[in-house]
């Protein structure tokens, strides 16, 4: 029984962190109607610009936050604005193309970091990295609890910006009807643009609160993106909730195939409940949720 | 005053507007009638943008339109109701009046426009929290034009209001459009619904296969021998 508890806690932890890697992943689908299949690239990137900080300057990872997501947000920025924008102008360029060049982005930015920080598995050491606290015979790990926590204030604010203020809302209407959000001044190509940077700083910041507790090498990155496809199917594509709930699914899943079948076949679980829910539930957890 | 000169557009290699030219005056009602596919509706998207002119000009308040982004048009005064309404579904029916009130002075005065025109359609006050994909045909018109004159539009650009309507919601429809007028705000209206447009109408255009084939006032419109045996099946 404990060891079920702990797995539940561990894996509600980490989903939290899925959570945030889904809603970046979310957002960008629903805006630019395309899977991002560099989002654990960025992500990656923003591990190793941590990592930097950490390794050179002795910045704490958990600090690195106010230096690290400005850079990947300005990251995605150009990579939308120059790479990907101009494919989705010209509609004789079918979408699945610029699917594709996600996926040549993702290639250059592992590569790139390849060349730079070689494929050595680096990890952070902090103070706190190895602490634990006790409860009702439950360990939790310290990066944990972080990462959870901050993962509940990221969604709210996430949640806060896009259903409480204008640009949350253009970014919603923009998704639901692009031509009618134009008819109401708002310039989609901005919007477009805007979201993609949300999104790499969202899985940036969620990449932050990964690295005291993965280890990383530039290989990382296309196994987060495969986890954010599945975490954005579980929740039924475009909705935010369900990205949610498709993260602590994912996490939970991914905890007891770890405790109970083996380590080795962590992964393996997440790719077979995603089959199983492209089978049995093809709208995901977005049924049951309305947003 | 909004007019149009020499306007030609083409979806791809067709041409669907051919030399387009007319104008609105401050405070008309007028109105483009046609049969389908006759280029109606691509006048207005090329109006607010949505389609880039081949040639010509639309010019508002001697500002060049085709020379500014789509998502500016609304900015300069001139919204466009679109077809088949386009609420934003899966937002609440408030939240869609908002995204009409994005911009300068009308966002500023947004609580007190939404509030007029809460009272110009009642139903919508009622319906506020909810969805807007889920509020009828008729609602969902109202919601249309509510969220256009958000705006605060000095043209409002309806196209095909009455679409799918029962008989008595096309009237309430067109009695809210006079009353629009009476605030000051100019209607630029497309219609199939040829009759009882024209009798309300200050003046209008028939458009046939992208050509503006007669112009003139809602009733030598309506005594027209061709409008009356092409249209009204006189």
């Amino acid at each position: 029984m404990e060891i079920f508890m702990q797995s539940l806690v561990s894996g509600l932890l980490i989903g939290g962190l899925y959570a945030i890697i889904g809603i970046g992943m979310t957002l960008i689908m629903g805006v630019l109607k395309i899977i991002n299949l560099a989002h654990g690239q960025i992500m990656m990137v923003g591990m190793y610009i941590t990592w930097t900080l950490w390794y050179f300057l002795g910045i704490d990872p958990y600090l690195s936050i106010i230096i690290t997501v400005p850079i990947v947000f300005y990251l995605g920025d150009g990579i939308s604005r120059f790479l990907l924008h101009p494919l989705i102008e010209k509609d004789s360029i079918l979408p699945e193309n610029q699917v594709l060049m996600t996926v040549g982005i993702g290639m250059v930015l592992v590569e790139l970091a390849r060349f730079i920080f070689t494929s050595d598995y680096r990890s952070v050491q902090t103070s706190y990295n190895a602490k634990s606290v006790y409860i009702a015979g439950i360990s939790l790990n310290y990066p944990l609890i972080i990462a959870f926590f901050a993962a509940i204030v990221l969604t709210g604010g996430m949640f806060f910006v896009l259903m409480k203020t204008d640009l949350g809302r253009s970014i919603r209407a923009t998704a639901q009807d692009s031509d009618a959000a134009t008819l109401m001044g708002i310039s989609s190509k901005r919007i477009t643009i805007l979201t993609y940077s949300i999104g790499s700083a969202l899985v940036a910041t969620a990449g932050i609160f990964l690295l005291p507790i993965y280890y990383l090498y530039p290989d990382f990155g296309p196994a987060f993106t495969v986890k954010a496809f599945v975490i954005t199917i579980l929740g039924g594509l475009g909705s935010t909730v369900g990205a949610i709930a498709g993260g602590i699914v994912l996490g939970i899943a991914e905890t007891f195939g770890a405790t109970y079948i083996s380590m080795g076949y962590r992964d393996a679980v997440g790719l077979v409940i995603f089959l199983l829910v492209l089978v049995f539930l093809p709208g995901g957890l977005k049924r049951f949720t309305k947003i | 005053m909004l007019k149009i000169e020499k306007m030609n557009m083409s979806y791809g290699d067709l041409q669907v507007l051919w030399d387009i030219s007319f104008h609105v005056n401050d405070g008309e009602i007028v109105v483009l009638v046609g049969a389908n596919g006759a280029g109606k509706s691509s006048i207005l998207k090329t109006i607010s943008g949505l389609q880039a002119v081949s040639s010509g000009n639309v010019e508002f308040d001697g500002i060049d339109l085709t020379k500014i982004p789509p998502s500016e048009i609304i900015k300069s005064g001139v919204v466009h109701v679109p077809e088949a309404r386009r609420l934003f579904n899966e937002m609440s029916v408030e939240e869609n009046l908002i995204m009409g009130s994005l911009h300068g002075e009308a966002k500023l005065k947004r609580n007190e426009t939404i509030e007029k025109c809460y009272d110009l359609f009642p139903r919508l006050r009622e319906r506020k929290k909810q969805l807007a994909g889920t509020l009828s045909g008729g609602e969902q018109q109202m919601a249309a034009v509510a969220r256009g004159l958000m705006s605060l539009p000095k043209v409002l650009m309806l196209d095909e209001p009455s679409l799918g309507l029962a008989p008595v919601l096309v009237k309430d429809i067109f009695d809210i459009i006079k009353s629009i007028r009476q605030q000051g705000i100019t209607v630029l209206l497309v219609e199939q619904n040829v009759q009882s447009t024209l009798i309300f109408c200050d003046r209008a255009y028939v458009l046939e296969n992208g050509r503006i084939t007669l112009e003139g006032t809602g009733e030598e419109l309506l005594n027209n021998e061709h409008v009356r045996s092409a249209y009204l099946g006189i």
